[in-house]
């Protein structure tokens, strides 16, 4: 039994808004006053502290065959950022793609308890799963692409809608997923011929459907499996000058269903003078504030050494050839696809700099903070560790204008940014990396301190510098057990991985038999981990 | 009665064929179908009778013998791992949470086969797909100083040459197949086009096709034994095909030049794609020696060869690899895991072997097995123990246990020397 006496408790989803109040921990729940026998208790004053939920990261590559690839791939970015081994500690290397146990000593860190890896391939979703078990400290969950997936794109072909959400709720069980992931709809397969997609209703070669289609079928699929999750969206057409008119087509299309837009950031340029994008997230937020079943998150740039990996393969194909150096790709069959390109985001490239810009003001224009999330589409844009600093340039107009100056005058001239005086509260800042994604994921337990939730918790000493502030956390809990103190970690506890198990017709298991003698070069039996015992997920409930 | 246990996946190489039938009556296996010559030896040659630990050859209880192999690591100032590629992805993460506790050097079999191809990515990328995109796709396999027909006896029929697929429903007749080796082999027998290139000359030949691909004119007529005309025209069919796949062995990587062999066949492929789509595949040679790749690179950042010497993973190829190791006499002992360095490792490495003593897991008899100071005769990963594996292409693949054994698994045996060690 734990209580945190004293503290200043922002918990947007409890309406508590800097308030002094005691929370209270047992058994890995936060519980009300009277559950616990004070004389027995652990008391940690927090007078003069600010308490939070744990941090919930949406969208994050942290685990899996891609990410896996990212790390072999650049031994460069791992040295000078190693982990050293003690008793409670594994060893890892860090970097912009960090070993499992450094990515959840990291996390710890900063006061994050819950990540989402963005998206694996069902064919790979053995090894993701394999990975989230070397993955300390953290709650999670996967994501499957399914936006080029070659039973869903028949289905749409042949008119077959209950197959098709049949066979999604097959999938998303036999792969122990969270949600529904779509990476450059029908994109990723045309780049199998080389080609791509770049309107929302180009045809797919060989199937004949349209991006389109394929966002409406998986969309609505997801709102009649009543998943936790919405679709969870990255469109066509990423960092290209039409991406924020098809973003804004894509929302449009979306209309009436849930949808969660990932690194809207990247999807958010006009056409700009001398071939460099420029920032075109008035019209994007625009569109974002007008759609109240939509979500987003933000994938912002931070200057410095990252690493782009995506399943989208003429993306990073496209920036292998712009960029130049290191590219991998990884054609998987039937389903999916992806690449990999080291970069360097420097505020004097005028191109990086306008996506710093854009980021910035999608957080600024978006009104409700409900409906946009913290992320760095992580090591895409930057990595989660820069957390810190992004929630700075959120609260601290100063400092935003410090940075402004400092960039290439390209991005700077005339932004809208410089003329946008908001700054987000403490309570904001909760909402977008706690209560607001946690909503959005479904976690009813995650992202809150109401008694039932999970006693996820981070404590922090209230600075005027907010990037100092919550770099550092003064206690984080995970399961209500003290897991980092005064930004270092100090212990390894295992995580939960959260699944579902939406209903489907039984008959679809027949169907998938037949098509995987046809369709796969791994057999049904060894694909699907339906009747596996090693499970060690836990299914969150549909509806 | 027998009962026949379907899709079993054979642990030999790194094809991991998943769609075996096992016949099995009393604990025994009767009958392998599908399997090729060398699966059936794995299931078929295997003496599934448990065997108590030895210590210097004498029989001991388990418990013993784990307390031995602890004392051993415990008082090692600079131990080693080695081997992992014919263990499960469960035991090479064990193997890997030794290495961390103990602060050993932990080193894969990649180290001699295909640790420069991992070079080669670390140094340029790779451009690569799953096998089920080469059965489906492919019209154009050039297989590179590689002989699948010897080596992986399904691949051809299961991936890449006679197997149909969704655009390939002609199988064999709808593809074009190039084989470049410095000797005939069983697969040039079967090739559309072979070329026999001069020992040391993949590197030039690699080159020219690299010019030639961007329309270059080389100066000389034949390159590495290959009349220039015949390089042209595999490069006019690789800028023209539909998917091509490359497939590479230990042809590039253990000739001169090694990793910038392979890196230049990478920058070939990845540059084929600005005119069609290509891709390339290592050739991997045991059953999990790409997990062995995986698990490392996920738990310490590094593929192979890696140091936990200083309390966190440094990587160093020709520091930290296992024959460099014991050449060099850097490592005072060493925990042999499923592989059988005894009788690959050149001389002066397993001369050093035999000087210290060594931790040894195997299911069956090996050099290094006879001469382990502890030898744990553990279950066999996709016969009597289940697990995960990673087939060449990186698809994760489930290990069946069809027999049932009191022979416990590597993983458990680490995982009790991981409690014992101090």
């Amino acid at each position: 039994m734990l209580g945190i006496i004293g503290g200043r408790v922002y918990d947007p989803q409890n309406a508590k808004a800097g308030e002094i109040g005691d929370i209270w921990v047992k058994d890995g729940r936060i519980v009300a006053a009277e559950e616990i026998d004070r004389e027995h208790a652990e008391i940690v004053d927090a007078a003069g502290l600010v308490v939070m939920a744990g941090g919930v990261d949406i969208h994050a590559h942290i685990v899996g065959g891609e990410v896996n690839a990212g790390r072999k791939l650049r031994p460069e970015d791992h040295r000078g950022h190693e982990r050293t081994h003690s008793a409670a500690l594994r060893a890892g290397a860090g970097g912009t793609v960090p070993s499992t146990y450094a990515t959840g000593q990291l996390y710890s860190e900063l006061g994050y308890t819950t990540v989402m890896q963005a998206s694996t391939a069902p064919l790979m979703a053995r090894h993701t799963h394999e990975e989230l078990e070397d993955t300390p400290n953290l709650d999670n969950g996967a994501f499957m692409v399914m936006g080029n997936n070659h039973f869903v794109m028949q289905s749409i072909a042949d008119k077959q809608f209950d197959r098709a959400r049949d066979y999604v709720a097959w999938l998303l069980r036999a792969s122990e997923g969270y949600a529904i992931k779509i990476v450059n709809p029908g994109g990723v397969e045309n780049w199998k011929w080389g080609s791509n997609v770049s309107e929302l209703d180009d045809e797919v070669i060989g199937y004949g459907v349209t991006p389109r289609q394929i966002m409406e079928t998986l969309a609505t699929i997801a709102d009649d499996l009543e998943l936790p999750h919405a679709v969870h969206i990255h469109g066509i057409n990423l960092g290209r000058h039409t991406s924020a008119r098809t973003s804004i087509e894509t929302i449009k299309a979306l209309d009436g269903h849930r949808a969660h837009l990932c690194h809207l950031q990247f999807l958010s340029y006009g056409a700009g003078k001398g071939h460099v994008h420029k920032s075109e997230a008035v019209a994007v937020a625009q569109a974002v504030n007008a759609s109240p079943k939509l979500t987003v998150d933000v994938g912002q740039v931070v200057f410095g050494r990252a690493t782009t990996m995506t399943c989208d393969g003429p993306l990073q194909h496209n920036l292998h050839n712009t960029a130049g150096g290191r590219w991998m790709n990884d054609d998987v069959e039937g389903e999916s696809g992806g690449g990999i390109v080291p970069i360097v985001y420097a505020p004097g490239n005028p191109i990086n700099a306008t996506m710093w810009v854009t980021g910035l003001e999608l957080y600024l224009l978006i009104d409700d903070p409900w409906k946009v999330f913290l992320t760095t589409d992580h090591p895409n844009a930057g990595t989660f560790s820069n957390y810190p600093q992004i929630i700075r340039l959120l609260m601290d107009r100063g400092y935003r204008e410090e940075m402004l100056a400092s960039v290439h005058s390209r991005a700077r001239n005339g932004a809208v940014l410089a003329e946008l005086d908001r700054e987000y509260s403490l309570s904001d800042i909760a909402v977008i990396t706690r209560a607001g994604p946690a909503r959005a994921l479904g976690l009813k337990d995650k992202g809150h301190l109401g008694a039932g939730a999970d006693a996820d918790i981070a404590v922090y000493q209230e600075q005027d510098d907010k990037e100092a502030m919550f770099a550092r956390p003064r206690y984080v809990y995970k399961g209500g057990e003290l897991v980092a103190r005064d930004g270092v970690v100090l212990k390894q506890v295992s995580g939960r991985t959260f699944s579902v198990a939406p209903d489907y017709d039984p008959r679809i298991e027949d169907d998938m038999r037949a098509h995987f003698k046809a369709a796969y070069t791994v057999s049904y039996d060894n694909y699907a981990m339906l009747a596996d015992d090693a499970s060690c997920t836990e299914t969150v409930a549909c509806g | 009665m027998s009962t026949t246990i379907e899709n079993v996946a054979c642990p030999f190489c790194g094809c991991l064929c998943d769609d075996l039938k096992v016949e099995t009556e009393d604990n025994e296996i009767l009958k392998v179908k599908l399997a090729c010559s060398s699966g059936q030896g794995i299931f078929m040659d295997y003496d599934p009778r448990s065997r108590l630990p030895l210590v210097d050859g004498r029989e001991v209880e388990w418990d013993e013998a784990v307390a031995e192999a602890a004392s051993i690591l415990s008082a090692a100032d600079s131990p080693l791992i080695y081997g992992l590629s014919s263990s499960a992805s469960e035991a090479q993460r064990k193997a890997v949470a030794l290495a961390d506790k103990i602060g050993a050097i932990i080193d894969s079999t990649s180290s001699v086969c295909h640790g420069p191809t991992g070079l080669a990515m670390q140094a340029v990328g790779e451009p690569t797909c799953t096998l089920g995109e080469v059965r489906d796709r492919a019209d154009l396999v050039v297989f590179w100083g590689c002989n699948p027909d010897a080596s992986h006896l399904r691949h051809f029929p299961r991936f890449s040459l006679t197997a149909k697929g969704a655009l390939t429903p002609n199988g064999r007749a709808d593809r074009v197949m190039y084989v470049v080796d410095v000797r005939p082999t069983g697969s040039s027998k079967k090739a559309d086009h072979f070329f026999q290139i001069e020992v040391g000359s993949d590197y030039e030949v690699l080159s020219t096709l690299r010019l030639l691909v961007r329309g270059g004119e080389p100066s000389a007529d034949v390159v590495g034994g290959v009349p220039v005309a015949e390089l042209k025209e595999l490069a006019e069919r690789m800028k023209s095909c539909r998917y091509g796949v490359a497939f590479m062995g230990m042809g590039l990587t253990m000739a001169p030049a090694r990793q910038l062999n392979v890196a230049e066949l990478f920058t070939l492929v990845a540059e084929l794609n600005d005119y069609a789509k290509f891709s390339v595949i290592p050739m991997r040679g045991h059953g999990n020696v790409t997990g062995a790749d995986q698990v490392l690179t996920w738990t310490t950042g590094y593929p192979f060869a890696v140091s936990f010497a200083r309390g966190y993973p440094l990587f160093m190829p020709g520091e930290f690899t296992a024959v460099d190791m014991l050449a060099r006499k850097a490592a005072d002992a060493a925990v042999i895991i499923a592989s059988d360095p005894g009788a690959h490792f050149p001389a002066a490495a397993a001369a050093h072997l035999e000087s210290i003593p060594t931790i040894v897991f195997d299911h069956g008899p090996s050099v290094v097995a006879a001469k382990a100071k502890v030898l744990f005769p553990t279950a066999a990963y996709g016969v009597d123990a289940g697990g995960t594996a990673y087939r060449m292409d990186n698809v994760p693949i489930p290990l069946k246990q069809v027999i049932s054994t009191d022979r416990p698994t590597d993983e458990d045996i680490l995982d009790r020397i991981i409690e014992a060690v101090s």
